[in-house]
Order: C-alpha cells, then sequence, then structure tokens
C-alpha cells in the first residue's frame, strides 16, 4: 500500500477530477447523503461532533474548527450571521483547495449549508482568490446545480434558508488574511482589521461572522457522516484527520494527496511523490507547509511528521501542508530571496514593521545572494526579522520574517561562504554600500 | 469602577477606555503617532507597543487594545523598548534627513519621540524610498517622501471633513498618500491636515519657508472670521503674524480651525491703512496728519443736524470700539446707530432671540435639526463639521430651507424659501415634533429683506408648536456670519427711537454725515453724506470715504467679542497696528473730545468696566448661558412671508471681509472654488 490513508477513508474521493464533478456524480460518491438527518440533530450536535473530531483548520493556524462555531453568538439577535469561506487561497506551494473546488465542489457547498446551520447563518459568502477562474466557473456551476436540486436556496429540502455567494477576489494575497478578506469583501481596500473585535462578534458588514478555509468546511459533512470518532483515529491526538497535502518541487513525483495526520513526511514523500530526486541524500531543505514557514534541514526531514505539533517542535510549522522540496542543487539563499521578495510585494502597506521590514529583509537578501554583503548584515537580517516578527497587525509579518529566521538558523554557514567567496573575488574589498542619506 | 496596574501602579479607570488611555491616565507617556483622540483608531503605526498581562507573548498595540479589570500593563519593560526601538527605526530608513529644511523641524513628532524612544544610529545600508510630492491644492504643501503612512490625514479629511478626497494608493512600500488624481481637497477644514501631520510629509504652503516654529512668539487669542469665535494662537515674528493655529476649546472648535481663519493672515500685511487721509477739493485722497482729519470729521459731525448723522459698524469690530461709537453718536443726540449692515430682522426682544442657544457643542445633543437660510459648511465650516459629527453618529436628522449644497451629510431639502415655511409639509413638521430635543438653525439669509421679521416670526411660531423651546433645552439658533454682531445687539448697536437702520443709512441724501466703523459689506455710494471709514484696510468703505482714520485689525487690539453663541471672549493684541494707525476705541474717543462730548474713560480698562457696568453679560468671560426659556413665539413680526428664496449671504466664504480680500491665499482658494482646476505637481 501506498501512504497510510487507505482508499475507503478518502473524503475527497475525486482529488483528481478523474470522475464527474457534478452534482449526479457527487451524490453518488456520498455528498448530501443524510444532510437533513444531520440538520435535524440539532447545532449542538454538530458543533460537538466537530470539536470531538479534532479538526483543527486547514488554512494554516490550526486552531480548533469547532471551537471557533462555538465563539458565534447563541442567539441571533438584531445582526445576521455570516459564514465566510475563504478559498484566496494564494500561499506559494499550496494547491489543495483548488482542486476540492475544481472536482469535488459539491463537498465544499454540503459543508457550507451545515456549518451556516449550525452558526444560524442564511448566507455564506465564498471568497475565490483573483486567480483562480476556472475553479470560481465550476464553483458557479455547482452552486447553481445546488440550488436547482433545492438543496440550498429559499425554501429548499434542508428546511434552512441558505444562499451561497461566490466573490472573486483581486489576486491580493493579503486578502487570505481573514479580515482582510472581510474588508476586501465590503468592498473596501484589502488591508487586516485590527483585533478584537474578532469577527465572531463584529465580522462581515459588522455582523458575527465565522472565516473557515476551504478544507475546513468542505470536510465537515465526511466526518458527521462518518462519524467525530472515524476522523479522530488518524494521525495523533490533537493532530487527527486527514489532510490534503501538496508536494512541490525536487521529488520525481510532484503531487496533491489526501494522506492521514501524522504521516512521517519521508514516508510522505518517499511513497506519494517517488523520492526525492536522486535519492534521499540529495535532499538539502524542505518547507513543510507553505513559503511562510521556516524550512527544515534534511536531518530533521528523516523524524518530521507532517502535523502541528510535530514540526512546531521542529520550530517550523504545518501550515496548509504545502511541501516543497528542495535538493541540493538549490541556491538556497536565492530560493528565501526570492520568497522574501514575494512578501514585500504582498505587504499591504498598512502597518510600519512590515511595509518597511519586508523591504528591507529583501534587499539584504539579494545582495547576500551573491555574496555582496558583510558578515555582520547576517544578524543584522535576523534582527530586522525579529522586529518585524510580533509587531504586526496581521500575521504577514510573522510570515515574511519566519522564512528568512530558518534560513538563517539553519544555512548560516552558506551565507558566510557566500560572502567569503565574493570577497575572495575581488582584490580590493571596500566593505559593503555606504549607508544611504 | 474596573482597576488595572500600570507599571505596578493600580489604577482606576472607565470601562471601554483602551490600555493608552489608561496608562496615560497613570502617568505614562505611549508614544504614538497614527492615534489621534479625536479620529477612529488605525493602529498601523505600531509605536504604541506595551506589555500586557495577560495576553499573548508579543507586545500589544495599546491605542487599539480595550483595558480590562485586573490587567497588568507594562510600558518601561526590555520588550517594549526593543519593539519602540524597531519601530522607530522602520519609520526612518526610509524618511530624509532633510530636517535642517524642513518646516516641521523643531515641532516634529518624529523628531521628537526618535530622540526619545530611538537608536542612535542607523544600521540601514540600502537606498531610501522617494515619493513624488501631490498637488492638494493652494493650503497644503506635500513632501511625499517624509511620509510615514499614519493616515491621520485620510481619517480627518473623511471622517470629520466629510470629503473622500485623500486615500492610500498602492500596498506595502509602495503606498503613498494622495488625493488620487492629484485634485485639490474640497474642504474648507483643509488645513487640519497640515497640523495633524506628525512629520512634515503635510506642511502649510501659504507658509511654507516663512519661518522656524522657535522663532515665533506665540499669542492666545480670539478668531472673527466668522460668527463661531474659534480660539486661535496667533505666532508673530517682529511685527507680522506668520500664521495662526488653533487652539483647544471643546464647547467651540475643539482643536480644528477653518481655511479662511487660519491662512487669511497674509491679509494682514497688505492693503493696510496706516495713515489718516482726507479726499481734497480734486475729489483725490490725500495724506493728512491725524489733528486735520479728526478736526474735520469733528468739524462736519458738530455742523450736522443730530438725525442726520449716523454710524453702521461692520462685522470684525470688537465691541469695545462699538461701545465707544454708540456712547458718541448717543451723546451728540444721534439715534442713527446699526451693526446690521445686511439688514437683519434680528435685534429685538430678549436677548435669547438672536443666540445660537443650544450652543455650539449642544448642537451635537440635537436629534432633529432644521436648516433654515444658511449654509453651515460656507458660513462656520466647524459647526457644520459638528453636525456631521452628530449625523455619523447616527443621532441626528437634518433637514433644509434654502439653497440646496453639498453639505457633507445627506439632508432632506424642503423646500427654497419663504413661501415653504408659510406651509411646512407633514413630513418635515413631523420630524421636528418626533424629536426629543429638535433644533432650529437659522441663518441670514433668511432673514435680510422685507420679509425677515415675518419670516422670525414663523420660525418661533413653530419653534414653539413643535417644542424646540422648553423645559431644560432651547433648540432655537440663530447662526451669525459676523463676529461682531452679537456684541453688537447685546449693547443695543441698533437704531434708537426713529433712527434708521444701516440699510436706510445709505439711501440717497438720508444723512449728511455718514460715519462707516469698519463696514465695508454695505454699498455706500449712493449716499450722497459726508462718509467717513475708520477701519484696517483699503477696501469697499475706504474706496469712497471722504476721511480715512486707520484703525487696528483683529490681531492688532484688545477687545472682547461674542460669538454666535452668546459666549464672550477676549481677544489679546499680537502686534500693534501699522503706521500711524490707532486701535479703534482711541480714535473714537479723541474725536469725542475734539466735538465737545468727551467720552468718560481714557482706557481700555475704563472703557471695558463702563461696558460691562451697562450690559452686564459682557462680564462674563468664556461662559455660556444655560439653556433659558423664552416666549419664541413673540418674535419678529407677524405679516406676510411672501415668496422670498432663502440665499446664504456668503457668496464666496473666502472673499467675505476685508482681510480676506487682501489675502492672496484667500485669491487662490476662491478662484480654486469657483473653477476647481487640478494642477500638476511642481
Amino acid at each position: 500500500m501506498v501512504g497510510i490513508l487507505e482508499d475507503k477513508d478518502r473524503i475527497f474521493t475525486n482529488l483528481y477530477g478523474l470522475q464527474d464533478w457534478t452534482l449526479e456524480g457527487a451524490k453518488k460518491r456520498g455528498a448530501w447523503n443524510a444532510t437533513k438527518d444531520m440538520l435535524d440533530l440539532g447545532r449542538d450536535w454538530i458543533i460537538t461532533n466537530v470539536k470531538n473530531s479534532g479538526l483543527r483548520g486547514r488554512g494554516g493556524a490550526g486552531f480548533s474548527t469547532g471551537l471557533k462555531w462555538s465563539f458565534m453568538p447563541k442567539e441571533v439577535k438584531d445582526r445576521p450571521h455570516y459564514l465566510v469561506v475563504n478559498a484566496d487561497e494564494s500561499e506559494p506551494g499550496t494547491a489543495k483547495d483548488r482542486e476540492i473546488m475544481r472536482h469535488d465542489p459539491q463537498l465544499l457547498i454540503e459543508g457550507c449549508l451545515i456549518a451556516s446551520f449550525a452558526m444560524q447563518a442564511h448566507a455564506c459568502y465564498i471568497y475565490l482568490r483573483g486567480e483562480y477562474v476556472l475553479e470560481r466557473e465550476r464553483m458557479e456551476a455547482a452552486v447553481k446545480q445546488a440550488y436547482e436540486a433545492k438543496l440550498i436556496g429559499k425554501n429548499n429540502v434542508h428546511g434552512w434558508d441558505f444562499d451561497v455567494y461566490i466573490h472573486h477576489g483581486a489576486g491580493a494575497y493579503i486578502c487570505g488574511e481573514e479580515t482582510a478578506l472581510l474588508e476586501s469583501l465590503e468592498g473596501k481596500k484589502g488591508q487586516p482589521r485590527l483585533k478584537p473585535p474578532f469577527p465572531a462578534g463584529a465580522g462581515l458588514y459588522g455582523c458575527p461572522t465565522t472565516v473557515n478555509n476551504v478544507e475546513s468546511i468542505a470536510v465537515v459533512g465526511t466526518i458527521l457522516r462518518r462519524g467525530a470518532g472515524w476522523f479522530a483515529g488518524f494521525g495523533r491526538p490533537n493532530n487527527t484527520g486527514t489532510k490534503l497535502m501538496t508536494i512541490s518541487g525536487h521529488v520525481n513525483r510532484p503531487c496533491n494527496v489526501e494522506e492521514a495526520m501524522s504521516i512521517p513526511l519521508k514516508q510522505l514523500l518517499e511513497e506519494h511523490c517517488g523520492g526525492v530526486r536522486g535519492g534521499w541524500d540529495n535532499l538539502k531543505a524542505v518547507i513543510p507547509g507553505g513559503s511562510s514557514v521556516p524550512l527544515i534541514t534534511r536531518e530533521m526531514s528523516e523524524t518530521a511528521l507532517m502535523d502541528f505539533d510535530s514540526l512546531r517542535e521542529m520550530r517550523s510549522g504545518l501550515g496548509t501542508a504545502a511541501v516543497i522540496v528542495m535538493d541540493q542543487s538549490t541556491d538556497l539563499v536565492k530560493a528565501i530571496a526570492r520568497i522574501s521578495y514575494f512578501y514585500k510585494h504582498e505587504s499591504c502597506g498598512q502597518c510600519t514593521p512590515c511595509r518597511e521590514g519586508t523591504g528591507w529583509m529583501w534587499r539584504v537578501l539579494e545582495r547576500m545572494a551573491v555574496g555582496e554583503a558583510d558578515p555582520s548584515e547576517i544578524d543584522l537580517l535576523l534582527d530586522v526579522a525579529g522586529q518585524v516578527e510580533g509587531h504586526t497587525i496581521c500575521a504577514l509579518g510573522d510570515a515574511a520574517a519566519w522564512p528568512v529566521q530558518g534560513l538563517i538558523r539553519h544555512f548560516r554557514h552558506e551565507i558566510e561562504e557566500r560572502i567569503a567567496n565574493y570577497r575572495s573575488r575581488r582584490a580590493n574589498f571596500a566593505g559593503h554600500a555606504i549607508a544611504a542619506e | 469602577m474596573p482597576v488595572a496596574k500600570v507599571n505596578g501602579v493600580e489604577i482606576e479607570f472607565e470601562p471601554g477606555m483602551t490600555v493608552l488611555q489608561v496608562a496615560e491616565r497613570a502617568g505614562e507617556e505611549i508614544p504614538r503617532f497614527c492615534y489621534h483622540e479625536r479620529l477612529s483608531i488605525a493602529g498601523n503605526c505600531r509605536m504604541c507597543l506595551v506589555e500586557v498581562k495577560p495576553g499573548p507573548p508579543k507586545p500589544q498595540a495599546s491605542c487599539a487594545l480595550p483595558a480590562a479589570d485586573g490587567q497588568e500593563i507594562f510600558t518601561d519593560t526590555p520588550m517594549v523598548k526593543k519593539a519602540r526601538e524597531g519601530v522607530m527605526e522602520f519609520l526612518l530608513i526610509n524618511h530624509p534627513l532633510d530636517c535642517p529644511i524642513c518646516d516641521q523641524g523643531g515641532e516634529c513628532d518624529l523628531q521628537d519621540q526618535s530622540m526619545y524612544y530611538g537608536r542612535d544610529g542607523s544600521r540601514y545600508a540600502e537606498n531610501k524610498r522617494a515619493v513624488e510630492e501631490k498637488n492638494m491644492g493652494p493650503t497644503v504643501k506635500t513632501f511625499m517622501t517624509r511620509c510615514i503612512q499614519c493616515t491621520r490625514c485620510v481619517r480627518f479629511i473623511t471622517e470629520v471633513a466629510g470629503v473622500p478626497d485623500i486615500g492610500m494608493i498602492s500596498r506595502g512600500e509602495s503606498a503613498e498618500i494622495t488625493t488620487y488624481l492629484e485634485k485639490n481637497i474640497d474642504s474648507e477644514l483643509s488645513g487640519n491636515v497640515n497640523d495633524l501631520c506628525p512629520v512634515g510629509a503635510l506642511t502649510h504652503r501659504p507658509w511654507q519657508y516663512h519661518y522656524r516654529p522657535w522663532e515665533l512668539k506665540k499669542t492666545e487669542t480670539i478668531d472673527v472670521m466668522d460668527g463661531l469665535g474659534s480660539n486661535i494662537r496667533a505666532d508673530s515674528k517682529g511685527a507680522e503674524v506668520m500664521r495662526v493655529l488653533p487652539r483647544v476649546h471643546e464647547g467651540i472648535n475643539e482643536e480644528w480651525l477653518s481655511d479662511l481663519s487660519r491662512y487669511v493672515v497674509d491679509g494682514l500685511q497688505r492693503r493696510r491703512l496706516d495713515r489718516p487721509w482726507v479726499r481734497g477739493a480734486d475729489g483725490r485722497l490725500a495724506p493728512a496728519t491725524w489733528e486735520e482729519a479728526l478736526g474735520l470729521v469733528a468739524g462736519k459731525l458738530k455742523a450736522a443736524p443730530a438725525n442726520r448723522i449716523g454710524v453702521v459698524a461692520g462685522d470684525l469690530q470688537d465691541a469695545e470700539s462699538m461701545k465707544a461709537a454708540l456712547d458718541l453718536f448717543r451723546a451728540l443726540g444721534s439715534p442713527n446707530t446699526d451693526c446690521r449692515q445686511d439688514g437683519s430682522a434680528l435685534g429685538h426682544g430678549p436677548r435669547e432671540g438672536w443666540l445660537f442657544n443650544s450652543g455650539i457643542a449642544g448642537i451635537e445633543n440635537a436629534d432633529a435639526v432644521l436648516i433654515v437660510g444658511a449654509n453651515p459648511r460656507v458660513e462656520a465650516p466647524l459647526l457644520n463639521a459638528r453636525l456631521r459629527k452628530a449625523w455619523l453618529a447616527g443621532k441626528s436628522e437634518i433637514g433644509l430651507v434654502g439653497e440646496q449644497a453639498d453639505l457633507t451629510y445627506p439632508y432632506s431639502w424642503l423646500g427654497a424659501g419663504s413661501k415653504t415655511l408659510a406651509k411646512l409639509p407633514k413630513a418635515a413638521m413631523d420630524f421636528l415634533s418626533k424629536a426629543e430635543r429638535p433644533a432650529i438653525i437659522v441663518g441670514a439669509g433668511a432673514l435680510g429683506g422685507e420679509t425677515g421679521p415675518a419670516v422670525l416670526n414663523a420660525l418661533g411660531a413653530l419653534a414653539k408648536k413643535v417644542g424646540v423651546v422648553k423645559d431644560g433645552w432651547n433648540g432655537f439658533n440663530v447662526l451669525h456670519t459676523a463676529a461682531a454682531r452679537v456684541g453688537g445687539l447685546d449693547m443695543g448697536f441698533v437704531p434708537g427711537e426713529g433712527g434708521l437702520a444701516a440699510v436706510d443709512m445709505v439711501k440717497k441724501g438720508a444723512l449728511d454725515v455718514l460715519f462707516l466703523l469698519g463696514a465695508d459689506e454695505i454699498d455706500a455710494s449712493a449716499s450722497g453724506a459726508f462718509k467717513v471709514y475708520l477701519g484696517s484696510h483699503g477696501d469697499r468703505g475706504a474706496h469712497g470715504a471722504d476721511v480715512i482714520l486707520p484703525g487696528a485689525a483683529y490681531t492688532e487690539k484688545g477687545g472682547l467679542y461674542v460669538n454666535t453663541e452668546g459666549r464672550v471672549q477676549m481677544a489679546e493684541r499680537v502686534v500693534f497696528p501699522k503706521g500711524q494707525a490707532k486701535e479703534d476705541w482711541a480714535i473714537l474717543r479723541a474725536l469725542s473730545a475734539m466735538v465737545g462730548q468727551t467720552l468718560p474713560y481714557d482706557t481700555l480698562d475704563q472703557l471695558r468696566a463702563k461696558l460691562m457696568a451697562d450690559h452686564p453679560t459682557f462680564g462674563r468671560i468664556d461662559y455660556l448661558p444655560a439653556p433659558a426659556s423664552f416666549d419664541v413665539a413673540g418674535l419678529g413680526k407677524k405679516g406676510d412671508l411672501g415668496d422670498v428664496g432663502f440665499a446664504s449671504p456668503v457668496r464666496d466664504p473666502y472673499l467675505n471681509n476685508p482681510i480676506a480680500r487682501a489675502s492672496v491665499t484667500m485669491a487662490e482658494l476662491s478662484a480654486q472654488r469657483i473653477a476647481p482646476v487640478a494642477m500638476a505637481a511642481e
């Protein structure tokens, strides 16, 4: 068998689009099966079961989904409740939500209905990444089919009036941050809001709102159908369930795969991806959770498990479980400089440390990539990253700082060598650039 | 009350306060750039980071964090110090080192805070960012390279001024504050963004490179450009007033100031009357000595019958000079005295009949406001900002009878003029009578002309009917456009028995001697009388005068002014009058001796004592009377309302008085108002 998860336990049975994506096909695979019965069991039953399944948010932060739902006000007062699905999947290396929306859209729509019912929301907005044009068309078609089948909409067969709106973003990474997403959804410039108040108190249009990742919502229907215990049976305690993982980079067969949580990273790469290009020993580093988490070395990858806690112990993170594999041919400094450029480009510019710090880090890294730097600047860079991390309104500052910190933590020697080589090629080294005035 | 600990010291606080406010209450200074107590919270500069327990193990932005009972706040831990140094460094890496040529230098938040909270050197070795300058209009000079993106200006312009003209475009490092298409800021409060800017990115364009802040003598005084009496600080260098900045007065201007009040000061240096002039036999004005000029006026006054002489007081006059003029003309036996150049119907009956009774701050409590014949946006921009504030808070509904204009908030337009008042639509009646604290704001545009008294009477009747004046609430508000008007009415500077009103005095053949006390807004060209003009600027009044007596402008004399809500305020002398010019009251005192009716005061203090003795309301400085009930239905005279359109008398706020008409900046603002052109940035 390949991997840990058996085919019978897969939630996304059409992940590769080999079967019919339409409502008819999805129903054959189990979607919309007994949804009405689940709703009849009540909100508390749903939330308790989602809590018990141990489902943690699949967007990167890993906050308990059931707990998040329980933060919504118990009673609907003067303001309506909203569910917002974050389909602004922009983290470099991540392509899991894309496959869900392309090939299993009904699972997502069903999840939306269940989650909305649990939070007493009658409307759900799905905020799609700007570049996902095909996915938008597919989602719109799927929503239309669900309306026509009276699965959702006014007076639907489930007895809970419910509307789904697809909103197409404009392609800004920052709009994946939940409050920036809400701002963008409201028609404003996508800039994160200050918290508190949290969206559960004042979110979309000032109303109680929960923002969930596509995957977190799409798995809910199956979890409830098969039972919280079934889902909790995968992975280690506190890291349960199955998870879509996107593996890219220097492996023989890059792929998207649904796997059990806590699968050893090495097993994941060897069995699903045909191993690292040129063999395991050719591995240099792995970014295990999308570009924003610190990289880990080959030695660490030997023992790393693909779950929140194991990777946190290694001072990295599971993030979106987008594994980026880099073999020995990789220029790591250049690679991190490129990631730094991405964050500099995507910073919203609202708060100072991120606006100014991302550009600073990128410029220093670009120089370091050719070696045109002073060894003392490595510590300066680390210090600047520390000044950005934890000082910003949203987590983009952290996301920009972590890759840099990871690089220096594990590959400081490479930067030093680069600088030494650069200097040795020059007879008269005049020191680094003179300070701007 | 909940209790928090700030650096180990317990402090009580009101529920709803932020951590920053609690720390301030405990006496700890929290550095900040983006936070401003009168604007919404942005939390984006990250300078106010503090450590909070319980809380995450990272510093928190104190400006946006609600304080909680039992919270421990630390403002001096190594974590906080490092966070502040880090943010300061980030702010400075792309900030130019051009303090020596920056107008903000010496009063710059960034300078001060980098001294206190920053590191001593720079570690930044890359090139600095440069940003192109933006055009924001005649009042705002931009150096956008200095901008630290605190967005105070954006928030002020959208929230307080109510125009969507400034915003931030692009993102990340490329983020820029701009007026989008480089248009001018279409607001009469635009100058405040220069005050708000914590760095030198937005500075006062009219005063660019004119002074350094430490060279200036600072005098706290009162503004006279509109009826509100905004509190200002006039900064002078030598004999010149260099700039005017707002002072905080919660009851009047909070801490804002209109562009007119602020940038009119260059008008104080131009077209000034600095010596007496007398019109010779050839019809040309010739320089004269004080003795010649006063002697000539005294002779004319004595020669004419008492009922053939008269005095009209202007809009910028201090109460003392009006008192001296009034006393002099009464002593000469003349009943022809008037301070109402616009022919307004006010001035009879109880004092409440011509006051803004709810108070300027009190208008925020009104839940329904009917504006009649006024455009508060041009007549009193800061009052308009208050109305907008109340509307934004969802507290008030606003209706308008008069000219339709963009007031920065929505209102229901009920009609154009007096015809509407005769039969107010039911909806209008309902929204007033439903309200708990209804208010009527009546402007000069409704009270002038033949129908003035009837309009006033109709409004009084309406006010009574819908409960505008009742126990504990008086929402009958007259919005004056002239700073001198309420003072004049309070002292009875209106025609005596059988006397002529201002509009009648200037009619052909009405008088033998017409004394214009700073009166420039009345057309006296038809009058065949011998005209004496006492004032500060060579403007309309001086043009047709036979004798010109050079007086002092409002920054050149101490004086009392009563604002539209009846608040008496004392202005201070900032600089001395120009050339041979004298303070107005002293000229009238000298003239009184020459006509043989010597006024009984030799000093300004004696004059004030007499004024306060005759009219006790002048004795209570900065005092706002409590809302008092009065017979509002008895105002004015019952009569035919006719069909007159109400139009604000302030056609162009930037050219509304002699000082403004002499100002280059005001001319620019006026031109922009008539034909807004998008100028390219230089």
